[in-house]
């Protein structure tokens, strides 16, 4: 992917709060990041760290109220999304930018077949008539692997297994050969031979149609896997972001650093104890005027409790939001 | 091999355990067939181990892990317990059976009582098995509070009031309260973060040094079951298809089967990842309803043989402690010591690591 590319996907200072009957929940906060074309972003971070909602506060999915955009940009093509009204974003969402979710039970309608939710779309967005849509809707369940595909388009979602279903999702979603595909925790309900084959599905898929992806998960080795990019969030900000080589061989903040030894390890040596992450995620009342990670970090220093570090560029492409250094043990200097 | 862990005492004895769900239809909801959730499987569990019992989802896990504690009526099988053949125990003699084996449920959101206190939650199981006074009682359960690690502080609050790995400590609490000596912990850590599933495997496994507990400790995270088991079993369609000690099993997987679950685990290394090559397996499960003849896995296997689509294949110990029902080891000598070559080189090269 060139790194001097236009970004397709632009997202400046977003913040997305709940207002619930116990008070604010501040779930986004000001988070930027970009996306290049053909690129695939993994986003990790532990439930709750505002990964879904950072996705859905952009293609106009989240029920407001509650939630509330409060401020920020998402430039799509030219276009900001957070300004656009709901007739311009329903075009864009499900034509120009797909999107997969967990679990594809909910995301597809048991009352209508497979063909027809497959079709719609097509229709819909590319104008296509009736037979040309049933053409292109066998043709995309044959390329995410759906074995006898045009006779399946007449089965309703529950004929299908989990795995089957995702795929057919997966189809749904690149109908309209998008520019984007935002895929939230594609493969969390799937057993691993099952994720093992979607992932080699959406790897074949990029190769063959050079979609931008957005990937989030909470698995780790998902990520290493298939990232170009990582950005790693928590309390609501994206706390690290690198290159996935980098990321992992050179984690910067100690969120990062601790997520990453807290998996046990299938291949290499076994620790005889698992390494700890005292404590549990926030839930933020206000926005953090200090680093939402300082109770549970090893290394806060005076300063973490009592400004909320930005995010500064330790590398080119490397961005870390902490005062924290590494390489010194101590306060990082800019 | 090097570390032969000592002989211990068999705990729990499973031999040729059948539990099998009737399907009806109809209007008469006559029988029509049966889903054999768990078909034909044998084990043994020492005192004082922890065995991993791994596979995909609807394998059949859960309902031999519920079988083990006698919460069904088994078709079939004998499970001794200490001895005792508990798939006979009539409901008296089982009641006094009860209180040494437990069980910690996945989702400790539905296990536990909203309308009960924490306090009353852990009592429970005191209440129905013991005639402690309500001082001893309370005594008890700040004993067991203490000892996973929850405050005293929290024992009047109910469970929505707790994040998810405080509730899964809360359900830990209650399956110690009557000292067991055998708990079944089905998919303990699934429904948590992974900052916090260490935090509860840390405490499972102090736990078990500190009262000599014995864990059947079902996953589908083959990694944490690398780090908590002693010896891992691997479930297929209903049946065991191998059994070994946890090195022999993740360093030389014999089962076809085996083999390609570990190889579909990503690993967390971008490196090694883009050289990896994978078993992809196709498909799915099929239904343990209508299972394929001759071996559960032939539909599937990668290394499938003539003789595979017409018998199954015995469950037979290759190794010392290595059991695997597959037919490439029946007569084939070479493949198994091939398989055992790879073992030792990787052994080789790991103390080479170290
Ligand atoms: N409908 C809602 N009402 C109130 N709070 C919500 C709602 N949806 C999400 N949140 C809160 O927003 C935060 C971020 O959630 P989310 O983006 O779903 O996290 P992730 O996807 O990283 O697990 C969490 O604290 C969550 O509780
Ligand atoms: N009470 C039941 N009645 C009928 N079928 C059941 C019942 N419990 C489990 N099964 C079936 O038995 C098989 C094994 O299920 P389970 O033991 O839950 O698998 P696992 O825990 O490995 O995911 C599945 O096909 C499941 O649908
Ligand atoms: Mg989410
Ligand atoms: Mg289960």
């Amino acid at each position: 992917m060139p790194d001097g590319a236009q970004p397709i996907l632009d997202v400046r200072d977003l913040k997305t709060v709940f207002l619930t009957r116990g008070g604010e929940v501040h779930a986004v906060n000001d988070v930027s990041f970009d996306l290049r074309p053909g690129e695939l972003l993994g986003v990790v971070g532990e439930s709750g760290s505002g990964k879904s909602v950072t996705m859905m506060s952009l293609i106009g999915l989240l029920p407001m109220p509650p939630a509330e955009i409060r401020s920020g940009r998402a430039i799509f093509d030219g276009l900001d999304l957070l300004q656009a009204d709901d007739d311009t974003l329903r075009a864009i969402r499900g034509a120009r930018i797909g999107f997969v979710f967990q679990d594809p039970m909910t995301s597809l309608n048991p009352v209508f077949t497979v063909g027809f939710q497959l079709m719609e779309p097509l229709r819909k967005h590319m104008g296509m008539s009736k037979a040309q849509a049933r053409a292109r809707a066998a043709e995309l369940l044959d390329l995410v692997g759906i074995p006898d595909a045009a006779a399946r388009l007449k089965d309703y979602p529950h004929q299908f297994s989990g795995g089957m279903r995702q795929r057919v999702m997966i189809a749904i979603a690149l109908a309209c050969d998008p520019q984007v595909l935002i895929a939230d925790e594609p493969t969390t309900a799937l057993d691993v031979t099952i994720q093992a084959q979607i992932i080699e599905l959406v790897k074949d898929l990029r190769r063959k149609l050079g979609m931008a992806i957005v990937w989030i998960t909470h698995d780790l080795g998902v990520i290493a896997g298939i990232a170009d990019r990582v950005m790693v969030m928590y309390g609501g900000q994206v706390v690290e972001q690198a290159p996935v080589r980098e990321l992992f061989s050179d984690p910067q903040h100690p969120y990062t650093r601790a997520l990453l030894q807290t998996v046990p390890s299938l291949r290499g040596k076994r620790a005889e104890r698992l390494r700890v992450i005292e404590g549990q995620p926030p839930v933020l009342g206000a926005p953090p005027a200090a680093c939402p990670f300082r109770p549970r970090c090893g290394h806060a220093l005076e300063r973490c409790g009592r400004e909320n570090p930005r995010r500064l560029a330790v590398r080119p492409g490397h961005e870390v939001a902490c005062f924290w250094d590494p390489a010194s043990g101590g306060e990082r200097h800019a | 091999m090097r570390d032969d862990p000592p002989p211990r005492r068999v705990l729990v004895e499973v031999r040729e355990l059948q539990m099998h769900f009737p399907i009806h239809a109809g209007i008469l909801r006559r029988r029509v067939g049966a889903v054999k959730a768990v078909d034909g499987v044998s084990f043994d569990i020492h005192e004082g181990e922890t065995l991993g019992l791994v596979g995909e989802s609807g394998c059949g896990k859960s309902t031999c892990g519920r079988a083990l504690l006698r919460l069904y009526e088994v078709t079939g099988g004998r499970i001794l317990f200490d001895g005792q053949d508990i798939a006979r125990l009539g409901p008296r003699e089982l009641r006094a059976m009860r209180p040494a084996m437990q069980m910690v449920f996945q989702d400790p959101q539905a296990s536990l009582n909203p309308r009960m206190t924490v306090a009353a939650i852990i009592a429970e199981p005191l209440d129905e098995h013991t005639a402690l006074s309500k001082a001893d009682k309370l005594a008890r359960v700040y004993e067991l509070m203490d000892a996973v690690g929850l405050s005293r502080d929290f024992a009047n609050r109910y469970p929505h009031e707790f994040s998810g790995g405080q509730r899964q400590r809360i359900g830990i609490a209650r399956a110690l309260a009557l000292n067991p000596k055998f708990i079944v912990c089905d998919e303990p850590i699934a429904a948590l973060d992974v900052s916090i599933q260490a935090q509860v495997v840390n405490l499972l496994e102090d736990l078990q040094e500190r009262f000599g507990l014995t864990y059947l400790f079902i996953s589908h995270d083959l990694s944490m079951v690398r780090h908590i088991a002693d010896r891992v079993a691997v479930m297929y369609l209903g049946k065991v298809v191998e059994l070994a000690p946890r090195d022999a099993l993740y360093n030389a997987p014999l089962h076809p089967y085996t083999q390609a679950l570990l190889s579909a685990v990503p690993d967390p290394d971008p490196a090694a990842e883009a050289v990896t090559e994978r078993i992809i397996l196709e498909g799915d499960v099929p239904s343990p309803a209508n299972p394929p003849a001759g071996c559960n896995f032939c539909t599937r296997c990668p290394q499938a043989m003539e003789i595979c689509h017409r018998e199954d294949p015995e469950f037979r110990e290759v190794a010392h402690g290595h059991h695997v029902a597959c037919h490439r080891y029946n007569e084939a000598e070479d493949e198994f010591a091939s398989a055992m070559a790879t073992h030792e080189a990787r052994e080789r090269n790991q103390q080479g690591e170290d």
